[in-house]
Order: structure tokens, then C-alpha cells, then sequence
């Protein structure tokens, strides 16, 4: 292996874009031939761009019952596993009948349903390894559902989100455990982006009962991200616990931030016992704890913080 | 005889042994395919023996000294996706492939490259489940790879060059090839992917010199053939069976044992009524013409994806010669392999599908188990007990050894037209609300009996094949990204290395100059392991 056969290696680029070289063994006249190709290829695209550009633009099924209805079935088979039956919200994936967070137009959805979205569990089109991916037509279909779905954002306010916003930092104790716009606790999930992912009901359930959606059963698309919100008591041979949220987990290791913050990297052979619960850290606030009203002026907090 | 003729049987003699002697160092024969056991530094097949044992009789890695392992070197590919390949050493060099259809050798004391070959991919492929290859064949002075756009392609073991290149059948339909070919004597046996596309399956065999196909054996039988009828209507021409694992093969009997997937659409019976021969089967071919000696089907009429393709191995134990495999359905099936008749089948995991067996022992799926629109919750999940992660047999414990996974999903029908190249499950899966959370285990089961005798938990389902070897130890890695050695005895882990990426891959084991490796394939990257 030469260093320009390293280089040729290199020059090969990201996957799901023609391979136009490497075909044969590496050698510097691959390298050369290589980069010479490309030239061509970048020239043929740079005609073909505007052309490409239309097609990645435009829904050719906008308004089509039919293709909504072949999306529907493309949903289930390829989304509903995250996103949940009728596109309600699943363990992982948003509700996506209201806004979506990453952008709504018909380009940004084919977009990150294609490419996946960047620091999210949202896989690019046909690399979650499970599914065989779809056609760009698929994905056109699957978008002319959701758009047969869609709700609009009530135009009324549901509360006050000034009053909500003292609440969450103050006689609500939210911000105890959660983070909005960089202000508040670790130990539960930032909401800065809640607003504008989850829909209104979602974020009522998830405070009246925050266990119901506690992530369990995590699969392969979204294992490289942290078991977050597991609730765990760790054991050790002294007898001291350690009572907190698991950060991640091996065979061999575990990684807990306890209640007070605090991080705690432990090896599985020198603790007592690992009590894992379904049961979340968060008190279920019922109507005594916090009433409908304040409830609604939170939610109108993070509603206003999620539009931004 | 004159003293002449003697000068020239003695001149025959060493030229006959000068020649055995440049073969031996630079030929792959079938001689040494068959007696791969003979060259334990070697591994020259996909599971390491033809037997599909997955079995390395090196030993100076042991129970004893594992505990100071270390990593020896690493390889990246700079390459996404699954990275699945079980490598081939032969004399120092290794062979692997990777994500996208590349292949490369190396040196494998070192890791350095000495030629990489990348597939030129037509950009409409769709193959399910990633861009993933398995590995190469080796025979004579070539390597061979079965590719994603349904290739079946030689390369010059030296220099990478390609050979010859066949394809197989038109990609755009919806098949692919994944799997590591298997060389047999001068021929080369692949079988094809793409059972989720409504493809009609088989299993082909190519000339190692010329890449011309000898045989082709429809793994659904078209008209006028036996098995015909278990299909209804015009079902069986998108009736799926595909084939793509690697086989095994009795020279013995000049028989190639090769298990097939699941009939099409995976998760709808409806409109397929019958059997679905030969989906879901262990095939008994004889390996010159492709005819079919015998066929076992391990799942009739399947609904719940219940492919078949997992390594089955050839054990022979009190003068029988049985070959056993665990299957995705959850259930531990040992065959005769003189006649394919089943002598016993246990399941080795939770199973809620199967309320009984037949005549003949095989598990039936029970009318609840039957996905509907609304879904119900069967287990084993979508994904199945386990999958084409390679298991292993260590005679020197006698216990088969396979990656599980505990999983209980939703199986719901998602009705759907067949369309050519568009996929076609006729189904989708969720997770069960109600569901414990997944996990997985490596687990040791007596073929005796059919029971586990031990089992080491992963936290989570791992899809890491396992190694035994005659140091006393197995290897298998999980999906956080450990490399774990355990007691091949007692399942107790003994060793541990944190990798980066999670395993997609069966680990194997070679030596050079006297040194042993073992080798994994995680995230893009393969390492290998051996003592200080």
C-alpha cells in the first residue's frame, strides 16, 4: 500500500453518490483516472442541477388521496416503529401532526427524511439497517400522508405563558430537574425543544403521568444514544446508594447522574446490586400538585419557547 | 525395472514434490478447503471449516493467560454502515470485505493494506438491511465476492485485479447478494438476498476459472416441479426463499446443507395459502448438479419473517451424522443429515408463536400468533431469536453456542400490491408498550438434549456471532461496542475490551509466524487481538 493509494482511498467519497472509481485494484493511475471523473461528474451535475433541484422540490403527489393512502402504508412499515401508529408519537420519534420542529416545508421533510436530522435519532433514508429504505416517490407519499394528517396550531393561546414561565422557575419546580434555553436542572430532559416537537396532549400526559413514556426497548437505530431518564438505584458493598438516571450502560460499566447532579462512573464488578425502575424520577403532578390552569400556562411557556 | 525407469520415477518424484510445495504456499485447493483443520493458522472458509463449526484449534490464547490480551492492530475501512465481514487468512495475508462492496488484503501481522477493491455500485440499488458484504471465498490464486448489485465477481488474490465478473439476475428487481461464497470443489455456491422485495429465490454455483454458472437451484419450484403446489395461485413467482447465508458442505456425501429465508410477503400468509416450500427449509444438494437430495422446512407457511438463514453445523457424535442449527424462530432443531429427518427440536427462548408441534416434532404456528391490521404481540420479535450472526460448536465441550435475543413485538399486516424493485413486506412491527425491555444472551446449548446449559446476559440484544477455540474459550462482542472472551466451559466472561462501535460481525481467529490472532469486525473498523 503506497501513500498514493491512501490518497486514492481517500478520495472515494460518502456513500449513496455513484462510486466512480476504485473499481479495480488501487494504483496511482486509479487515483489520477479517479480525480479526473470527478471533474466530469461535477460538470454533469452542475448542468443537471437545476433540473434535480425541482425534483427534490416539488411534491409531484400534493393533495393525491391515493398516494396519501400508499404513504400511510410506507409510514407504518418505515416510520411507525419511532413515530408511532398515525404518526402520534412513539417512545422515540415526535408526534408529527403539528409543527415539525426541523422545518415543515415539503423540501426540508424530504430532506431529513432522506438524510436523517444531525444529532437526533432520526436515521437517514435506508441506514437504520432494519428496513430496505424507500424511493424518492416513497417519500413524496409518505409526505402527502402527513400532510392528509396535519393539524394546524390553535391559533388561541391555551394559557399564559408569562405566568408559565414563573411557575416552571418557581412554585412548580420544573426547573429543578429541567433545562429551558440553558437555565435550569440536568437531571430530567432539556424542554427548550419540547414545545415544538410534541403536541399539546403529549405534554399534559407526560406531566400527569410521566412514566407512561419512559424510554424502554431501545433498538439498534437509536443505541448509540445514551439510555437517558432510565431511573436506577445503584447498591454499593458498603451499603450506600446511589439513586439517579442512567447516562449509559454496558456489560461491563455504568454511568448514573444521581439527583443531585452528580455524575458516578461505576464498574459493574465492584457495585452490589443495579435496581433498574420503569417508575420515572418525576412526581406525577396531578390536579392537587398543579392545577389545569397552571398546567396550561406552562405548556403555554414551552409552547412559546418551542415556536421560537 | 530398469535403474533408468528408477532415475525417472525418483526425477518424477521431486517434481512432483517441488510442485506440491508451491501449491501448498501459494494455491488454495479444495484438498485444503476439505482438511482445513490440518492448517489451524489459517482460516480459509466463511466459518472456518466446512462443517461450519466456527471452531479455531489454536490454543496459546487460553483460559490461563486471556486475562492479558491486548489489541495488536486496528484497520478502518473510513467507510459507514454495518460492517459485517468475517475475514480469510491464508499465509499471513487476510482477506476481508466491507460496507459497499469493497474488499481489501492486508498483511496480517501488521494490518497494512495491500490492495483494496471497490465495487463500482450502480446508484439505484436497494438491498435491505445496509450496504453489508459477509466476506470472500478463497480457491486457487483468486478471491471471490457476491455483490450488492447482484454479482458474483472473482479478483486476483495478489493483486485485487478483477478476473471475471457474472451477474447473477437483474438487481432492479429487488435482489442483491450479501453473503460470503462458499468454493467447493471448482466451483463457487452463493445464494441470493432479497426476500423482502417478492423475489423468487436460489441458490447458484460459477466456475472458479471462468465465472460461467454450472447449476442454479430455484429455492421455489416453479411448475410441473415437487413443492409446486404448496404455493397458491401465481404466488410462488414472488414467493421469496431467499438463501443468504453461508451453506456448509460434507465431503463425505459431496452434499451442500444451505438454509433458506422466508416466503413473501414476510408478515402476510394471505394469498400465499400452503407450505410455501421451500421458504424457511435446509436444503440437501448434491453438489455437482444443484438436484435436491432432501429438504427439511423448519416453519411452514410462515408469517412472522422466521427466515431459516442461520449457520447450521455438522456434528458427528456416537456414530451419527446429525447437523443442527438454532433457528430465528426460537427453537434448537437437530436433523439427520443421512435423510433430513428431524430427531428433536427445543426451543432455546421465549416463544409464544408455536402452540404445539406436528407428526413429525416440528413447532406449528397457532392461530393467535397470526398478524392482523391491529397488530398482536408475539415473541419472538420481528427480528427473531437470533439471525445470521454465526453460532459455533467446540467438540472439546460439545456444547453449540448462539447469540439470542429476548424481544416480544407487535406484528400488525400492512397490505400492499407487489410492484417489481419496490418493497414488498406486507407488514410492519412495533414495539409492544407492555413489552420488558430487550436484552440478549450468549447461550450454550447441549445438542444432546436440546437444553441451555448456561447463559452469559448482554444488556442488550448483541448481533456478534461467536468463536470457539481450543484454548478453552469462546469470543462473541455486543452492541455497546465489547469485545468479551468468556469460559467456554462455565460462560463465565474473562476478558473485555471496550472497541468504540457497536459488533455486526462473527469473530474468527488465524496465527503468523508462530503467533495467535483473533479478529472482529466493530463500527468501521477491524481489530485484532493476541498476548503481549
Amino acid at each position: 500500500m503506497s501513500a498514493t493509494c491512501a490518497r486514492a482511498w481517500l478520495c472515494y467519497h460518502a456513500r449513496r453518490t455513484p462510486i466512480i472509481f476504485m473499481n479495480r485494484a488501487c494504483s496511482l493511475v486509479s487515483c489520477v483516472h479517479a480525480l479526473r471523473l470527478r471533474t466530469l461528474e461535477l460538470a454533469v451535475l452542475l448542468l443537471l442541477a437545476p433540473l434535480s433541484m425541482t425534483a427534490a422540490d416539488r411534491n409531484p403527489f400534493t393533495g393525491d388521496p391515493k398516494a396519501a393512502k400508499a404513504g400511510e402504508f410506507e409510514f407504518r412499515i418505515n416510520c411507525a416503529f419511532c413515530h408511532g401508529l398515525g404518526a402520534r408519537g412513539g417512545g422515540r420519534g415526535p408526534d408529527l401532526h403539528a409543527q415539525k420542529r426541523h422545518g415543515s416545508s415539503d423540501t426540508d421533510l424530504f430532506q431529513n427524511i432522506s438524510n436523517g436530522i444531525a444529532g437526533t435519532a432520526m436515521p437517514a433514508n435506508g441506514t437504520n439497517g432494519q428496513g430496505v429504505g424507500m424511493t424518492d416517490e416513497e417519500i413524496w407519499q409518505i409526505i402527502t400522508y402527513l400532510r392528509s394528517i396535519e393539524v394546524k396550531a390553535p391559533s388561541q393561546p391555551i394559557g399564559n405563558a408569562v405566568h408559565g414561565k414563573q411557575l416552571f422557575y418557581g412554585d412548580a419546580n420544573c426547573s429543578l430537574c429541567h433545562m429551558v434555553e440553558g437555565k435550569g436542572g440536568r437531571v430530567g430532559p432539556d424542554l427548550t425543544g419540547a414545545g415544538g416537537s410534541r403536541t399539546v396532549e403529549a405534554l399534559i400526559k407526560s406531566v400527569r403521568n410521566p412514566s407512561q413514556k419512559l424510554a424502554w426497548g431501545l433498538t439498534e437505530p437509536t443505541k448509540e444514544f445514551a439510555q437517558e431518564y432510565e431511573t436506577v438505584t445503584v447498591t454499593m458493598p458498603d451499603g450506600k446508594q446511589i439513586k439517579g438516571v442512567t447516562l449509559n450502560e454496558d456489560n461491563f460499566s455504568l454511568q448514573v447522574m444521581d439527583t443531585n447532579e452528580k455524575i458516578h462512573l461505576l464498574e459493574k464488578d465492584k457495585i452490589s446490586s443495579i435496581k433498574k425502575s420503569r417508575e420515572s424520577l418525576m412526581p406525577v403532578y396531578d390536579n392537587t400538585l398543579l392545577s389545569d390552569q397552571d398546567l396550561h400556562d406552562i405548556i403555554a411557556y414551552l409552547l412559546s419557547v418551542g415556536s421560537k | 525395472m530398469s535403474r533408468a525407469n528408477d532415475r525417472l520415477h525418483l526425477h518424477a518424484l521431486i517434481l512432483i514434490l517441488i510442485a506440491l510445495n508451491v501449491t501448498a504456499r501459494g494455491q488454495v485447493t479444495f484438498e485444503r478447503l476439505i482438511n482445513a483443520a490440518k492448517e489451524p493458522q489459517n482460516w480459509l472458509t466463511y466459518s472456518g471449516d466446512y462443517a461450519g463449526r466456527r471452531f479455531s484449534p489454536l490454543d496459546q490464547i487460553n483460559t490461563p493467560n486471556v486475562h492479558s490480551l491486548v489489541a495488536k492492530w486496528v484497520y478502518q475501512t473510513a467507510a459507514t454502515g454495518k460492517f459485517e465481514t468475517t475475514p480469510l487468512v491464508v499465509d499471513g495475508i487476510l482477506y476481508a470485505t466491507g460496507q459497499d462492496d469493497r474488499a481489501f488484503a492486508l498483511d496480517a501481522r501488521t494490518g497494512r493494506p495491500i490492495w483494496l477493491y471497490q465495487r463500482q455500485l450502480p446508484g439505484d440499488i436497494r438491498p435491505c438491511c445496509g450496504r453489508v458484504n459477509r466476506g470472500l471465498a478463497i480457491l486457487g490464486d483468486k478471491v471471490f465476492m457476491a455483490t450488492l448489485d447482484a454479482h458474483v465477481i472473482a479478483l486476483d488474490a495478489k493483486t485485487g485485479n478483477l478476473i471475471w465478473d457474472t451477474s447473477a439476475v437483474d438487481y432492479k428487481n429487488g435482489y442483491s447478494f450479501t453473503l460470503a461464497p462458499l468454493a467447493v470443489r471448482n466451483f463457487i455456491v452463493v445464494g441470493i438476498s432479497g426476500g423482502e422485495y417478492g423475489i423468487r429465490g436460489f441458490i447458484d454455483a460459477y466456475d472458479a476459472d471462468t465465472g460461467k454458472r454450472k447449476w442454479r437451484f430455484y429455492t421455489v419450484p416453479g411448475p410441473g416441479e415437487p413443492g409446486h403446489d404448496s404455493w397458491e395461485g401465481e404466488s410462488w413467482k414472488i414467493g421469496g426463499a431467499p438463501a443468504w447465508i453461508t451453506g456448509v458442505y460434507d465431503p463425505a456425501t459431496n452434499q451442500l446443507f444451505w438454509p433458506t429465508g422466508n416466503p413473501s410477503p414476510s408478515n402476510r400468509g394471505e394469498g400465499r395459502a400452503g407450505d410455501n416450500l421451500y421458504s424457511n427449509t435446509l436444503l440437501a444438494l448434491d453438489a455437482d448438479t444443484g438436484k435436491l437430495n432432501w429438504h427439511f422446512q423448519f416453519t411452514k407457511h410462515d408469517e412472522h419473517d422466521w427466515d431459516a438463514t442461520q449457520v447450521p453445523i455438522m456434528i458427528d457424535a456416537g456414530g451419527k451424522h446429525l447437523i443442527a442449527q438454532a433457528n430465528r424462530n426460537g427453537f434448537f432443531y437437530v436433523v439427520d443429515r443421512t435423510n433430513g429427518k428431524l430427531l428433536s427440536a427445543n426451543a432455546y427462548a421465549k416463544t409464544t408463536w408455536s402452540g404445539g408441534k406436528d407428526a413429525e416434532g416440528r413447532a406449528v404456528a397457532n392461530k393467535e400468533s397470526s398478524p392482523t391490521p391491529e397488530g398482536r404481540t408475539v415473541c419472538p420479535g420481528a427480528l427473531g431469536t437470533t439471525n445470521w450472526m454465526s453460532p459455533s460448536f467446540d467438540s472439546q465441550t460439545g456444547l453449540f453456542y448462539v447469540t439470542a435475543r429476548e424481544e416480544c413485538d407487535i406484528f400488525s399486516t400492512a397490505p400492499q400490491p407487489y410492484e417489481a424493485g419496490h418493497a414488498y413486506y406486507g407488514s410492519a412491527y412495533f414495539p409492544s408498550d407492555k413489552a420488558e425491555p430487550y436484552w440478549g444472551a450468549l447461550r450454550a446449548i447441549d445438542p444432546d438434549s436440546g437444553h441451555v446449559k448456561w447463559e452469559f446476559r448482554h444488556i442488550s440484544p448483541s448481533w456478534s456471532g461467536v468463536l470457539s477455540t481450543a484454548g478453552g474459550l469462546l469470543f462473541t462482542g455486543d452492541a455497546e461496542g465489547n469485545f468479551i472472551a468468556l469460559d467456554a466451559a462455565t460462560g463465565k466472561p474473562v476478558w473485555h475490551f471496550q472497541m468504540g462501535g457497536a459488533v455486526y460481525a462473527s469473530p474468527m481467529a488465524f496465527a503468523v509466524d508462530g503467533r495467535e490472532y483473533v479478529a472482529i469486525a466493530a463500527g468501521s473498523s477491524l481489530y485484532t487481538f493476541g498476548l503481549p
